[in-house]
Parts: structure tokens; C-alpha cells; sequence
């Protein structure tokens, strides 16, 4: 029994040393605080308690919240004074020394607590050892803890709602701190600390915050929300381990800086799209033709014909796409025109008319808020006026960490800057302005020239490859075959080339030269995709024409048919004749689907054979070759090769417009160009990394991204529009595709509408697509963009207007020092001569001796107002408010001020 | 690893996540890569020390010439001499991560770049920049004419308030407007 009393006496004991060692605590941190008010708050309360009798509580109770409270406290005062801390920081700025003697104060201000709580310890133990002999010390001792202790019991109870509201504020302040300590440029062991403290902080108080039932609320609130927390933080680094190919772009990053791997972020960009884009036609349109609709061999669309039954397995025509792969899902024709398919009545013919246009919203919505995104990086506003800073801060390129790339950079960084001060030197003389206009145009003509001819070119093996596909392609060679193709992707190849001959007349500046040469390949392949798809609306007519004809021929083949059997007896049941012998229409929408699969397919092989051939090969045959050669492979002529960034972006570019024009006509597109772009990830890291030599110049990336996405946009637009014209001008073919039977496609709207909807939602409709509505919404957001620019430009001019008022507020707070120092100087002169001259004065005239305390005290007046003038804060740039970005640091302005103002 | 000095304390993980801009992930490896960075007896002490020479051969900064500048911008050593903790290392790789802010970076951007520790750049500061951006041979090298006129256009153009130096706030002001710095100081 003795022991337990004793363990008691000892838990008491220990609580009263908390208490204590808080409340010292709080003396040390708590200076700020208005003392006074709480110890009135203080005897108010114990008033109050003495009122009511609260007296009798319960005992455990008071005991467990003195504890929690004492607890409080300690962290409280542990707040103060670390904001005290903090607050002296900021006014002192982000002085490292600084900071750091105040880190150690702060220490060992902590260190000084746990001394004195071991001291506690010893005391207590001290207690035990000598219990009996309790001296009068201990007694006063203990008196004050006792009161101390009620000071704590009374603190929870002494929270106004003012200071209740102060407490929120700060635990808000506390959680906006941590979730902001991220982005403060503090070494970290500081950012821990505060980061504890104020974890403790929060917690602590949170808690104290509510009463009763909201208390609770509130904990679980809190709860919740830190796991919800966890939950994001977690599901952000799943999102960074979800993204494809990190690493393999870093390493290609690291040894080939910023803008080699810009192409393969570019490449995966777009391989998410297709994705995307893939996923689409997959889902609505692949999938449930091939489960739910009619199966093949059921009606003439969805079977090969007798005619080709024999080869069509064979595997040339599969790979050009004809025969069973043909009458397929893979293309148009295959698809039924039944409204409604399987159990789940899936509107097919809308599906893939609603897929077919959801494909180019989407892309064109992704491609747009990529580019405004992009616009909004580049920050907008005066964009050229720090040319030489940029390339001063901006041009070293951290992710380099190839010594040869590094090199490099260095050559290239050089290089600029003497370009740059060049330019700056010689941007009024220019010597020999007639020849480089000469030879510019020149170049241009030639370049024209190029295009002319190989869009003849390639018109004229299209018109070619007709007349050979109306002759039967059996009677022809594999080149004649593949004209087409072979001779797009050679002009593909072969005329940048050219172009970059071209351009060396031109003696542009690099980056200058880059875009040129980038705008031409554009042209010269814009070029060659129209002359293509003129070539195929040619052939499109064509097959209209033969369709017309034969659906003459089908209703004298229906009739002879029923002449035939009608002989025999008149009731026959319908006549059954295998699909694959019902003659049928030529289908010019899988022809044109065809085409596009062709020609991506061709693409992607030469894209593949001259990466193996122009840089595997290359590579091998310089590495190996050089031990026996009578020149320097690897430095000399053939050397290794480079990574073309803006060809490689390009081609990727126009294979995506491709895939755009021609998706509609094959679903299948989509898949194909998810499986080449996927390959091309792989086979292209893999070149990268094994054959290719950095680049000589080394640009950048950043800057032309917007550039790349400029002509992806142009080249959306270009390859929606025939697609569109032909969706919108063309009657699709009798007897294929989800259209057929209709006389424009996009009647399955019309028809959906009238059948499936009610008829209000149609009058509706119809009434909403009335010109007469459509054209006044239409001329509204014209204005309204017209509006958005102006007041864009107006808030432009408006920011160049503050930063020249800026510059001129601070030229003459300078002028104004300026002034106040050279004043102060001539006072100092004429005190000094005024001393010098006063004591003959006072020997000469005593009288006078009331007049020269007065000009000594002016003189020492201008002294002061001199000082005043010079150390002051005389107001820097930063904080006049304006446009510049605020910020906390600043250097220590009167140490610096006084040299600067000196000087002049 | 299976020494016990890679693991890193969970708690005290989660702390670092959110006090940087890494994922969890990359704490780890920074973790690891750190750990094989130190020698054998260094092991033992609780905050160890990596010398700068060390933190120096990581193949991120062995070619970056402001590789010196880095380690004792984030070095708190009190020896100066650039070695680095663990946490200063987090935090070295954090303000070069690529979801950090523009502020921080732009922060540690002109601590690196000033070279004497004056809180502004000065001709001098620059001319060490270029200097360093220039590389060390002869061939790359400005001569001092293009130096003077470089330093003189750079001045004009980004010291806002004309006092011949370049402070913090015209320098946050001129990289905010750049439209490839954030990309630029990555690693």
C-alpha cells in the first residue's frame, strides 16, 4: 500500500514538473504576449470558479486535462518561440549566417530546457531519497507549483472566443505553411524542424479547437483529410510510375540534352492520343460489329467474292490489305447498315458516324489546350527584350551529362553569344544586302521548283497506277504495284536533302534556317498528300461511275434470275444465292480506307529500313571499317550520323495527319498506328543510344515546341477537310458500310432523331440548327474573340506602360539621393570651414558666442539629415509595387546603399 | 542495399515527401545512389557527409560547369567546403526536379550564379558565367572586348533599377519571362 502511495506521489510529482517545466517555458517564449491581460483573464477566472463552486469536479478528470493542457502549453510556448524565430528571420532576410546562429540559438535555448528538466529529475529524485526530511525549500518550492499547476488547469477554460479565433488563424497559418514549406528555399534540416512543430502544433490544437460533439466531428474531419492526403501523394507517385518510358527518356536525355528527348516526349504525346483515338473505335465501333453483328458469310458486304475466294488468303494480298482482311472490320465495307444491333440494340451506323466525329473533336480539343498551354508557359508579355539575359541564365542545358555533349554546348553557347553580340554590333550596316536578297530568292525559286515537280510526279504515277488497276493488277511488276507508295516516301526522303543544300545559299541565322527548312518539308509534304488525295477523288468518281453502271447490270441480273426459276414453279420460295456470288458494287469508301493503310504501312517501312540502313548500318561500317582505313572514319567524311529532331518530328507529324484523314474509312488505323508508334519508341531509343553522335548545335527544345504544335494543328485541319468534304458531298456506295441505302451519310443523325427521340427534341433541333439562329451565334463569338484580343493587347500596353513608369520613378528616387548626398557634402565642407574658422572667431569676438552654438547645433542637424539621406532604406526597384514578382529575400540593403550611393 | 543505412525511417520518408518535389520513388533511389556514394566508415555516423569530389563524379553533374557552385549553395557545412548530407542532397534534387516551382528555382539559380556570395551579381559574377559557360579551352573563350560588350548588353537590359549590379528580384523578374527556364534547370 506505502508503494502505491508512493508510485502516486510520484505520478503527481512528475505532472507538477510538467506543469512546470511549461509554464517556464512559456516565460522564455511567451515576452510577446500581453501578460497582464491574462493575469487579470486569471484572477477573473479563479473569481468565477470561486462563484460557481466548480471546485467539485471530478478529480481524475481535472487531472487528465491538466496533463493534456500542460502538454499544450509546453508546445504553445514552443510556437512562440519559433515564430519569434522565424519572425526575426524574415526581417533579417535569408542571411545563411544568420539564419544559422539563430538555428543555434534556438538550440541551445532548447538545450537549456532539457538541462534544466534533467535538473527536475535530480530534484525529484532528490524528493525521494529524502522524503522525511522534506526542507523548507522543497515546501516553497512545491507552493509554487501548486499555484503554476492551477494556472494550468485554468487555461482551456480561459479561451475567449477572440482568442479562440486568433488559435484558428493559426492553426490555418500553420497548415497553409506546411503545405507551402515545399517551395521555400530553406536547407532542409530547417524545413524539418518547422515542419514537426507545426505537424505538433496543428495537432494539438485542432483538437482543442472544438467542444464536445464538434470535437469530435472536427478530429475525424481532420482525419479524414490527412488520409485523403496520403491517398493524393500516393496516387501521385503512382501516376509518375503509371507514365511510360521515364527512364529511357532521361538516359537519352542525359547524353543528348533537352531537345533529342523533346522528340521522344513528343512521340509518347502522341502515342497517348492514339491510344486514345484507338480506344474509341475500338470499343464502339470494332467490337461490337464483330459480337453482336451479322458474322461473316451472311451477306454479300461481309464476303469475299467468288472471283478472289482462290488467293485470297495468300499472304501478298493480305499485306495489301485485300482478300479477307478486306471484308473485315478493319475496313468500312464490311460494316452493316441494320439500325440496331444484338441484344443491347446498339445503334451501330451512329456509332461509328458519332466515333468518326469524336475522333477529330477530340483530337483538335487535346491539340488546342496543348498549345494555350504551351502560349501560357512562355509567359507572354515583352517577349525579345531579354535576349541576352536568356541566353546568359537560360542556355546551360542541366540535364547534360555527356562530357562530349557538354563540350558541345560550350561551342554552341559560344557561338551565340558571339552571333548575338555581332548582330547587336552590326544590326544598322548590312554590306552586302543585294546579294543575300539575290540569293535568297534564288533559293526560293529552286525550292518551288522541287515541289512543282515532284507534286507532277506524283500525280502523274497515281493517274499512272489507274489505268494499270483497270487493266488488272495481275498483268503488272511489284514496282508497278507500289508506285505510289515507293515514290512518296523516296520524295520524302530524298527532297530534304535538297532543300538542305538549298539552304546553304541562303546564310540564315541557324535557328532562322531550322524553321525554313522546316516550312518546306511541311510544304513539300502538304504538297504530296493533296496530290494524292486529288489523285484518289479522281479514282473516287471513277468507282461512282462503274457503281452506277453496275447497279443498272444488278437489276437485270435480279430479273434474269427470277426469269430463270419463274418457269419452274411460280411459288418458289426466295431464291437462295450464295452472298459471294451476288454481284456488288465497288465500294469506294474501302478503297480509299485501303489506300491509307497502304500508305501508312509503306511509310513505316521506310521509315524503319533507312533508320537500319542510314544509321545502324552506318555506324557498323564506320566503327569497323575504321581500323583499316586510310583516313579517320569516325572524324572525317562519313562519320556517324545525327539525330534529325525536326525530320523525325515531321514525319511523325504527317503520319498522324494520315491517320486522321483516313480513320474513317478504316477503323482499323487507329491500331496500326498504336502498334508503329510503339515499335518506333523501342527501335528509335535503341538508335539513338547505339548509333548516333550528339548534335554539333545543340538547340534547345522548348522554344519550337509551339512550332511543332502549330503545324500538327494546320495538318488536323487540312486532313479533317477532305475527309469532311467527302462525308458531307459524297452519297456513300448502295451496298456497303454502315451508310449504305441513305443518300449523305450524315442523315443517320437525322434518322436517329426522328425515331429514336421524342418529337419536341427534333422540332427543337431543328429549329436550333436554323440559319437564322446559327449565323447570329456564330457572328457573336467572332466579336467575342475579337473583344478577348483587344483587351489582351490593351493589358500588354498597359504592362509596358508600368515598367516604363517604373524606370522613371527610379531614376529620380536616384536623382533625388543623388542630390540629398551632394548637399550633405557641401554642408559637411561648410561645417568643417565653419569649425576651422570659429575659434578665431570666438577669439576675435566673445560676443558672438550665443550665434555659434546655433550654427554648430545646424551643422550638426545637417550631419544627421546627411546620414539620413544616405543609409536609409532608399527604395529599390522591387518595392514599388509593379509588375515585378514579389519576393522575401532581399539582400541586406544598408550595407550595399551606402557604396552605391556614394559612387556617384 | 541491404545495409541497414539505405533503409530510410518511413516516417521520416513521408516528411521528405513533403518537403520536396520528389516522388517517393525517387527519395528511394537518391537514398540508394547516396548511400553508395559514401565510404565504409562513414557509414556509421549518424548524419553523414559526402565530400564535394564525391557528390562531383555523379555522372548528372560531372559535365555541368557549375558543378562547384551547386555543392556549396546546397552544402551546410560549416567548413565550407561543399560537402553535402543527405537532406542536402534531397534538396539539391529537388529544386532540379522538373515539378519544381519557378520561385525555388529561380532562388537556387542565382545562388549559384553568385559566385562571391554577395546577394548580387556584379560584373564580376558575370564574367565568371559567361566564363563558365564559355568552357575552359582558348578557342571557346570570349575576348575581353565581346566580354565587356556582352556584360555591358546584359546589364542594360536586366538591371531594372540601374545600379550596376543584377539583384534577385531583376532576376526572377528576367527568368520569369523566359520561356525555357523552368526547363532548362532540370536534372
Amino acid at each position: 500500500a506505502k508503494e502505491k502511495e508512493r508510485k502516486k506521489e510520484r505520478d503527481r510529482k512528475r505532472r507538477r514538473n510538467v506543469a512546470r517545466r511549461a509554464s517556464s517555458a512559456r516565460k522564455q517564449g511567451n515576452e510577446l504576449e500581453d501578460r497582464p491581460g491574462r493575469e487579470e483573464r486569471r484572477g477573473r477566472k479563479k473569481r468565477d470558479k470561486e462563484g460557481k463552486g466548480k471546485g467539485g469536479e471530478d478529480e481524475r478528470q481535472e487531472e487528465v486535462k491538466n496533463d493534456t493542457v500542460a502538454k499544450t502549453q509546453k508546445n504553445f510556448s514552443n510556437e512562440n518561440t519559433r515564430k519569434l524565430e522565424q519572425k526575426e528571420v524574415e526581417v533579417v532576410g535569408e542571411e545563411d549566417g544568420d539564419t544559422e546562429e539563430k538555428r543555434k540559438n534556438g538550440r541551445s535555448e532548447k538545450g537549456g530546457k532539457k538541462e534544466d528538466n534533467g535538473r527536475g529529475e535530480t530534484v525529484e529524485k532528490k524528493q525521494k531519497k529524502k522524503r522525511v526530511e522534506t526542507s523548507e525549500e522543497h515546501e516553497s518550492s512545491e507552493e509554487e507549483e501548486d499555484e503554476e499547476e492551477k494556472v494550468g488547469e485554468e487555461k482551456p477554460e480561459v479561451l475567449s472566443p477572440e482568442e479562440l479565433e486568433k488559435l484558428k488563424e493559426e492553426v490555418d497559418e500553420r497548415k497553409k505553411l506546411i503545405s507551402t514549406l515545399r517551395g521555400k528555399p530553406w536547407p532542409m534540416r530547417k524545413k524539418l524542424l518547422t515542419l514537426r512543430e507545426s505537424h505538433e502544433f496543428v495537432e494539438k490544437y485542432e483538437g482543442a479547437l472544438g467542444k464536445g460533439k464538434s470535437r469530435k466531428l472536427y478530429a475525424y474531419k481532420v482525419m479524414m483529410l490527412k488520409k485523403w492526403m496520403k491517398f493524393q501523394r500516393d496516387f501521385e507517385n503512382f501516376k509518375t510510375a503509371c507514365v511510360p518510358w521515364e527512364m529511357k527518356i532521361k538516359e537519352i536525355e542525359s547524353h543528348f540534352g533537352s531537345s533529342v528527348a523533346s522528340y521522344f516526349i513528343f512521340l509518347r504525346w502522341m502515342y497517348g492520343i492514339n491510344m486514345i483515338l484507338f480506344g474509341l473505335t475500338f470499343g464502339l465501333v470494332m467490337v461490337p460489329e464483330a459480337l453482336m453483328g451479322r458474322p461473316y458469310g451472311s451477306m454479300p458486304r461481309k464476303t469475299v467474292p467468288r472471283a478472289d475466294e482462290a488467293n485470297a488468303m495468300d499472304f501478298a494480298v493480305l499485306w495489301d490489305f485485300g482478300g479477307y482482311a478486306q471484308y473485315s472490320v478493319l475496313f468500312y465495307g464490311y460494316y452493316n447498315s441494320q439500325r440496331a444491333i444484338g441484344w443491347l440494340k446498339f445503334r451501330m451506323p451512329l456509332s461509328y458516324f458519332l466515333v468518326g466525329v469524336g475522333t477529330v473533336a477530340y483530337s483538335y480539343m487535346v491539340v488546342i489546350r496543348t498549345m494555350a498551354r504551351n502560349a501560357n508557359e512562355d509567359g507572354g508579355g515583352d517577349n525579345n527584350s531579354f535576349n541576352f539575359s536568356w541566353k546568359m541564365f537560360t542556355s546551360w542545358d542541366y540535364l547534360i551529362g555527356n562530357p562530349e555533349t557538354a563540350d558541345n554546348k560550350f561551342a554552341s553557347i559560344t557561338t551565340s553569344f558571339k552571333e548575338a553580340i555581332l548582330e547587336e554590333q552590326e544590326s544598322r550596316k548590312d554590306d552586302n544586302i543585294h546579294l543575300t536578297r539575290f540569293l535568297r530568292v534564288l533559293a526560293n525559286f529552286l525550292v518551288l521548283c522541287c515541289l512543282a515537280g515532284s507534286g507532277y510526279l506524283i500525280y502523274f504515277v497515281v493517274r499512272r497506277s489507274q489505268k494499270f488497276a483497270l487493266e488488272g493488277l495481275e498483268s503488272h511488276s511489284w514496282w508497278e504495284r507500289n508506285e505510289v507508295n515507293m515514290v512518296m516516301s523516296l520524295l520524302g526522303m530524298f527532297c530534304p536533302m535538297l532543300f538542305d543544300v538549298i539552304s546553304a545559299l541562303e546564310n540564315y541565322h541557324p535557328r532562322i534556317a531550322l524553321q525554313w527548312q522546316l516550312g518546306r518539308i511541311f510544304a513539300l509534304f502538304l504538297g504530296n498528300l493533296y496530290t494524292f488525295i486529288i489523285a484518289l477523288m479522281d479514282e473516287i468518281n471513277l468507282k461512282r461511275e462503274e457503281e452506277e453502271v453496275l447497279k443498272l447490270n444488278m437489276t437485270i441480273w435480279e430479273a434474269s434470275l427470277y426469269n430463270g426459276t419463274l418457269g419452274a414453279n411460280s411459288t418458289a420460295p426466295p431464291i437462295t444465292v450464295h452472298p459471294a456470288d451476288i454481284p456488288r458494287g465497288p465500294c469506294w469508301e474501302t478503297m480509299v480506307g485501303q489506300e491509307f493503310v497502304r500508305l501508312i504501312v509503306s511509310d513505316t517501312m521506310t521509315t524503319y529500313i533507312t533508320l537500319l540502313i542510314g544509321d545502324f548500318l552506318r555506324a557498323v561500317l564506320v566503327r569497323f571499317l575504321n581500323y583499316c582505313w586510310c583516313w579517320d572514319l569516325e572524324a572525317g567524311f562519313p562519320s556517324y550520323s545525327e539525330f534529325d529532331v525536326s525530320g523525325n518530328v515531321l514525319g511523325l507529324i504527317f503520319n498522324q495527319g494520315m491517320i486522321w484523314m483516313g480513320a474513317f474509312y478504316a477503323p482499323c488505323l487507329p491500331a496500326l498506328n498504336v502498334l508503329r508508334l510503339h515499335v518506333s519508341m523501342y527501335l528509335q531509343c535503341w538508335a539513338v543510344m547505339c548509333c548516333n553522335v550528339p548534335q554539333e548545335r545543340v538547340f534547345k527544345a522548348s522554344g519550337s515546341n509551339n512550332f511543332y504544335m502549330a503545324m500538327l494543328l494546320v495538318i488536323l485541319f487540312l486532313s479533317t477537310l477532305p475527309a469532311i468534304y467527302t462525308i458531307v458531298t459524297i452519297p456513300p456506295s448502295f451496298d456497303c458500310g454502315p451508310f449504305s441505302g441513305k443518300s449523305r451519310m450524315f442523315d443517320v443523325i437525322q434518322e436517329t432523331l426522328e425515331s429514336d427521340f421524342p418529337a419536341w427534341f427534333g422540332k427543337v433541333f431543328s429549329y436550333a440548327s436554323n440559319p437564322g439562329l446559327v449565323l447570329p451565334f456564330l457572328l457573336l463569338m467572332v466579336l467575342a474573340i475579337y473583344y478577348l484580343q483587344s483587351t489582351s493587347k490593351s493589358y500588354k500596353q498597359a504592362n509596358l506602360e508600368l515598367k516604363k513608369k517604373l524606370q522613371t520613378q527610379n531614376e529620380e528616387n536616384k536623382k533625388k539621393t543623388k542630390m540629398a548626398a551632394l548637399k550633405a557634402a557641401m554642408d559637411l565642407e561648410e561645417a568643417q570651414k565653419a569649425r576651422s574658422e570659429a575659434p578665431r572667431q570666438q577669439r576675435k569676438n566673445n560676443a558672438s558666442q550665443q550665434s555659434y552654438t546655433g550654427e554648430k547645433n545646424t551643422v550638426t542637424g545637417h550631419l544627421v539629415s546627411s546620414f539620413v539621406f544616405v543609409y536609409p532604406p532608399a527604395p529599390r526597384g522591387h518595392r514599388i509595387p509593379g509588375p515585378l514578382p514579389g519576393n522575401q529575400w532581399q539582400p541586406a540593403p544598408s550595407v550595399q546603399r551606402v557604396p552605391n550611393s556614394q559612387r556617384h | 542495399m541491404g545495409t541497414t543505412a539505405s533503409q530510410l525511417r518511413k516516417d521520416l520518408l513521408s516528411e521528405y515527401q513533403e518537403l520536396t518535389f520528389l516522388t517517393k520513388q525517387e527519395i528511394i533511389l537518391a537514398h540508394k545512389r547516396f548511400s553508395e556514394l559514401l565510404s565504409k566508415e562513414d557509414r556509421n555516423i549518424p548524419t553523414p557527409r559526402v565530400p564535394m569530389e564525391k557528390v562531383l563524379s555523379l555522372p548528372e553533374l560531372k559535365s555541368n560547369p557549375f558543378r562547384k557552385r551547386i555543392c556549396h549553395v546546397f552544402s551546410t557545412s560549416d567548413m565550407k567546403d561543399g560537402s553535402l548530407t543527405f537532406e542536402d542532397f534531397l534538396d539539391l534534387l529537388s529544386a532540379f526536379s522538373d515539378s519544381a516551382t519557378l520561385e525555388i528555382k529561380s532562388h537556387y539559380a542565382f545562388r549559384i550564379f553568385d559566385f562571391d556570395d554577395d546577394g548580387t551579381l556584379d560584373g564580376g559574377d558575370l564574367e565568371k558565367l559567361v566564363n563558365c559557360l564559355t568552357g575552359e579551352t582558348d578557342d571557346t573563350r570570349l575576348t575581353t572586348e565581346e566580354m565587356r560588350q556582352l556584360i555591358s548588353n546584359i546589364l542594360e537590359e536586366s538591371d531594372i533599377d540601374k545600379d550596376g549590379t543584377v539583384n534577385l528580384s531583376e532576376f526572377q523578374h528576367v527568368i520569369s519571362r523566359s520561356p525555357d527556364f523552368v526547363r532548362s534547370v532540370q536534372m
